[in-house]
């Protein structure tokens, strides 16, 4: 499969790429690793017009403590994620969650802001990006701005991404030791999950839960989050993990069996994040 | 547009429509016909080539996001003398293929996971190469040749660095 035709820009800056977008309006698309929008394009899924390479930037590739935040440039690979110190000591679920997505090959090439600005629902990165509570910095015609991640990701495959904007930051909180954990339930250990749940303790107090796949888009997992906040058990608040969702029914699970999932991996996520239980194994995961 | 890359230590530069994939610049038109295409949807590994010293599946890959960087194929593994690489005889002596039509990407992978990690373990191999597919299920002798190739030491995880040859 040949993607349709299309013109190439190379860019080496943000300024570059931003007046590139603003140049050649709705069709163009940015091109980082491409092991998202390459796929869809060969599919005819996409079919733009211009496309904006903008692997040439070099100063997109970076995870850096700035304040209370790690600052983590939109074009680092998951596979530098994986491999971050400042990653590993600063927000462990992160590079944990990176290493879990696709297979090795598919690390070396994407990138954080891709997978983001794609917004697949059943993404392994935006699911640990929104239990964090992230903020999304993007770049456009009128300057740089900061959306809260809740406030990003809109519904199936729509972003809050103006045209002729970019994502060149990923900014999450320090969560240092504090308990983290990734439960993912897939056929194959490289495929997408078929449900997952990512569960933060945050600075500020409070635990994040989100969940891939459960509908058009990521989730945050609300009644979850309440539920522990007033002092509920982990099965207590678990039980209600599916809660306001309407996940798809597909040939690898119906919605109920996709309920059933949320709520299980959202009870073995918070028991592992509260210190109680090992993180599951592929070969225990199997056994859900 | 035109696109210059160093494949197999061989400087060259041709003139490519932007929607030219990687894995068919290398077969079509650098006649490097080693990297087969599969799945042609990133997930079967068939086409894997290593890029300035990372693996990655050609099929998934624009020749113009490889301008200026250094590609292996399975061609360029060999020495010169043509002496085998560590991870080709391991998987010639333990006999890591059956049909052969996923051996040039599992090879190619396998020196992925060996420059990654040079001495892995039989659970560690098996992870690495989760991106490759053998229809055959050969996979119990690939990973015994991955890790006899990982007894060569951390040469088994390098491609050979060629002389610089400019094409006229």
């Amino acid at each position: 499969m040949i993607p349709s035709p299309f013109d190439y820009v190379r860019v080496t800056s943000v300024d570059e790429a931003v007046a590139a977008l603003a140049e050649h309006g709705e069709d163009a698309k940015i091109l980082a690793g491409g092991h998202s929008l390459l796929p869809i394009m060969k599919l005819r899924l996409a079919i733009p017009s211009v496309l904006i390479d903008i692997s040439g930037i070099t100063d997109l590739n970076y995870v850096r403590v700035d304040g209370d935040q790690v600052a983590i440039g939109a074009g680092t690979r998951h596979h530098d994620l994986e491999n971050s110190d400042v990653a590993k000591a600063e927000v462990p679920l992160l590079p944990h969650v990176a290493s879990r997505v696709g297979d090795p090959q598919v690390r070396h090439r994407g990138t954080l802001g891709g997978t983001v600005a794609h917004c697949d629902p059943a993404s392994d990165l935006p699911t640990a990006l929104l239990a964090l509570g992230a903020d999304v910095v993007l770049a456009g015609p009128e300057g740089r701005r900061t959306l809260p991640i809740t406030e990003f990701f809109l519904g199936f495959f729509e972003t809050a991404m103006e045209e002729g904007e970019m994502i060149v930051e990923l900014r999450v909180p320090r969560t240092g030791d504090a308990g983290w954990a990734y439960e993912k339930f897939t056929r194959r250990e490289n495929d997408w999950p078929i449900v997952s749940a990512a569960v933060a303790h945050l600075p500020g107090g409070g635990v994040g839960v989100a969940m891939a796949n459960m509908g058009g888009v990521v989730l945050r997992a609300p009644a979850v989050e309440a539920a522990l906040a007033e002092g509920k058990s982990i099965a207590e608040a678990a039980a209600l993990a599916a809660e306001g969702t309407s996940p798809s029914s597909d040939m690898h699970a119906d919605a109920e069996y996709r309920s059933h999932l949320a709520r299980l991996l959202v009870r073995r996520a918070l028991t592992v994040a509260a210190g109680e239980a090992a993180p599951s194994t592929a070969e225990s995961t199997a056994a859900a | 547009m035109q696109v210059s890359m160093t494949v197999n230590g061989q400087q060259r530069t041709d003139e490519v429509e932007p929607r030219m994939l990687l894995a068919h610049h290398l077969r079509d038109n650098l006649g490097l016909t080693a990297t087969n295409i599969g799945c042609d949807s990133t997930s079967c590994g068939a086409c894997t080539v290593i890029v300035d010293g990372l693996s990655v599946k050609s099929c998934t890959v624009l020749a113009l996001q490889v301008e200026g960087g250094e590609v292996t194929t399975l061609e360029g593994l060999a020495g010169e003398d043509g002496e085998l690489h560590p991870v080709q005889a391991a998987f010639q002596s333990e006999h890591g293929l059956q049909c052969g039509f996923c051996t040039s990407g599992m090879v190619m992978a396998s020196v992925g996971v060996l420059a990654a990690n040079p001495s892995p373990t039989d659970r560690e191999v098996r992870e690495g190469l989760e991106g490759n597919l053998c229809r055959c299920t050969g996979y119990h002798n690939i990973v015994r040749a991955v890790l006899k190739a990982a007894e060569a030491g951390p040469v088994a995880g390098q491609v050979p660095q060629r002389s610089q040859e400019v094409s006229a």
